[in-house]
């Protein structure tokens, strides 16, 4: 990874421009069945054939987020004195999961022209054009607040350590009730709000054994999945309870 | 100790798992009920999706009553031929049930359903258990002897008899294969077995002698239950199986537990108390039908899918 990306800096950087070069601790995240979160350590440096600038500090900012999908907001209100479903949106794509992470306050670190363009702050990546209804901003302000409360989306802003602004490190914690996919790490580096460069990398989450094996099951053939999951809580219950008769006698 | 269900995806305790399996398997040993109606409300409760709470449920069902049923069938206390009736109208109510349950489901409106079935279900049957078992408690203190039900006449009038040699009745088809329906759909769209709802049926509606009750009542979950699982399954990919096994097992243990506490216990207070529990959970459910909820916006997968 961090060769590909050594590799990928000498050919694309002009000379006297600096370019990002990064790692992840892990680029491959496996949800076994006792998986209970994950943290990945980002650091990477900043690569320049020039003395540092002496005008306005370089900044980092870094993404990493889940595959997006689309999603269906929907707002209770009371109906007939109790309070149920009433009003939806469909926000047609938000990621499963996005962690930002800034090494100044934001405003220091990026423009809104540089955010609309890369699609970086957490509103940004979501995406919801067409919906009808009045106040749908109040629906994807809600999918923020409730995926920010599972720790699905997170703000970290002026996390990240930058040193001499050359060695730059964080880290993410991905949580226990994370979902599969392809994720990706986005690195960004800014001067004055403009975006000088970016880098991308890949990060596989993946269910592993046990877990991958039943999940593909239920969704390839459900029938074969349904019938041996009967077969296996009958057998489970037939032999708890011999194992308890066993037990106290 | 925390594990990732693979269905549900989420991650959960599986000694708090074991413990609620253990909780109300004590409970199902003590009452002789099959504790579902009890299983899944703790299983909304604790953060497991809905969907995929009444899907499992009904799979965890299947094994808790498979060898109840078994049992019964070597001591010849299943009425087969009304079992098979039954279960007719069950795998038809069932099919229905988790029609309903997706219709529901893609218009965001399937917990609505579930929660207020509950409450209406749960609310009823333990607001006339406690009655009942006050007014039991007052006769025996007073010395009267409880009155005998007498089968309603209507059911009588009904066409389509049928002969029912082992429970030694002769009735229409038509009553037992609606409650049989009306227990199949509950399957669906509780996560029942739906005994709460067809041992009482099949003594006071259909007429049926007490020993056949049970036996026949297993009989016809254990097979309309494994059906509503392999629906749920085959259409709404819910089933959880590692979640079935890890309540199954703390249910087993503590239904042998609760069995031996439950003989301890006179059978008045042990329906009072039963009586009260299903109504604690009737009322939580309705508590949060009725108070304004602390987040009102909540999140369904999306319509492209």
């Amino acid at each position: 990874m961090l060769r590909l990306a050594l590799a990928l800096c000498l050919v694309a950087a002009p000379l006297g421009a600096e370019t990002v070069v990064a790692d992840l601790s892990q680029s491959r995240i496996s949800i076994t069945t006792d998986f209970d979160g994950s943290e990945i350590l980002i650091f990477g440096a900043v690569r320049r054939e020039t003395p540092i600038p002496a005008d306005d500090p370089l900044q980092i900012l870094i993404t990493v987020e889940g595959p997006s999908e689309p999603v269906t907001v929907r707002r209770k209100a009371r109906r007939f004195g109790i309070w149920v479903n009433a009003d939806s949106v469909d926000v047609d794509s938000a990621p499963s999961f996005y962690a930002v992470a800034t090494s100044a306050p934001w405003n220091e670190v990026i423009s809104d022209v540089e955010d609309l363009r890369h699609d970086i702050s957490t509103p940004r990546a979501i995406r919801s054009v067409g919906a009808t209804i009045a106040g749908s901003e109040d629906f994807t302000e809600a999918l923020i607040r409730i995926r920010t409360g599972q720790d699905l989306y997170q703000s970290r802003i002026g996390t990240i350590k930058f040193e001499q602004q050359t060695l730059f490190s964080t880290s993410v914690r991905l949580p226990a009730n994370l979902h599969e996919g392809d994720y990706r790490a986005r690195f960004f580096l800014t001067r004055k709000g403009q975006v000088v460069d970016m880098l991308e990398t890949a990060i596989d989450v993946r269910k592993v054994g046990l877990e991958r094996f039943l999940f593909r099951l239920s969704r390839e053939t459900p029938l074969i999945y349904g019938i041996m999951s009967l077969a296996i809580a009958i057998m489970a219950g037939w032999g708890a309870s011999a194992a308890f008769r066993a037990f106290r006698t | 100790m925390h594990i990732y269900l693979p269905i549900a995806e989420v991650s959960v305790d599986a000694f708090l798992l074991l413990g609620l399996g253990g909780f109300v398997g004590i409970l199902s040993g003590m009452f002789g009920v099959g504790g579902g109606f009890l299983m899944t409300p703790l299983l909304f409760f604790i953060g497991i999706p809905p969907a995929v709470a009444v899907a499992t449920e009904a799979n965890q069902i299947v094994a808790s009553s498979f060898s109840g049923a078994l049992a019964h069938l070597k001591r010849r206390t299943v009425d087969l031929k009304m079992g098979i009736v039954l279960l007719a109208g069950g795998l038809v109510g069932a099919a229905l049930g988790v029609q309903a349950f997706n219709a529901l489901r893609a218009i965001g409106q399937v917990e609505l359903l579930v929660r207020l079935s509950y409450v209406v279900f749960l609310g009823t049957i333990g607001g006339l258990m406690f009655v009942e078992s006050l007014k039991a408690i007052r006769r025996s203190r007073s010395g009267r002897s409880a009155q005998r039900y007498r089968k309603s006449q209507l059911v009588n009038l009904l066409p389509f008899k049928m002969k029912f040699r082992t429970s030694g009745i002769y009735i229409s088809v038509i009553p037992p294969v609606a409650v049989g329906l009306l227990v199949g759909v509950l399957a669906a769209i509780m996560g029942v077995g739906g005994g709460f709802i067809m041992v009482p049926a099949m003594i006071y509606v259909l007429g049926m002698p007490t020993k056949v009750v049970v036996g026949t009542s297993l009989f016809q979950i254990v097979f309309v239950t494994g059906f509503t699982t392999l629906l749920h399954a085959t259409t709404n990919y819910t089933v959880d199986v590692v979640l079935a096994v890890l309540l199954l097992v703390g249910g087993v243990v503590g239904a042998q537990v609760g069995t031996r506490i439950g003989a301890r216990l006179q059978a008045e207070q042990l329906r009072i108390l039963l009586s009260l529990i299903v109504l604690a959970v009737s009322g939580k459910l309705a508590l949060d039908l009725l108070v304004e909820p602390s987040e009102i916006y909540s999140l369904g997968a999306g319509a492209g899918h």
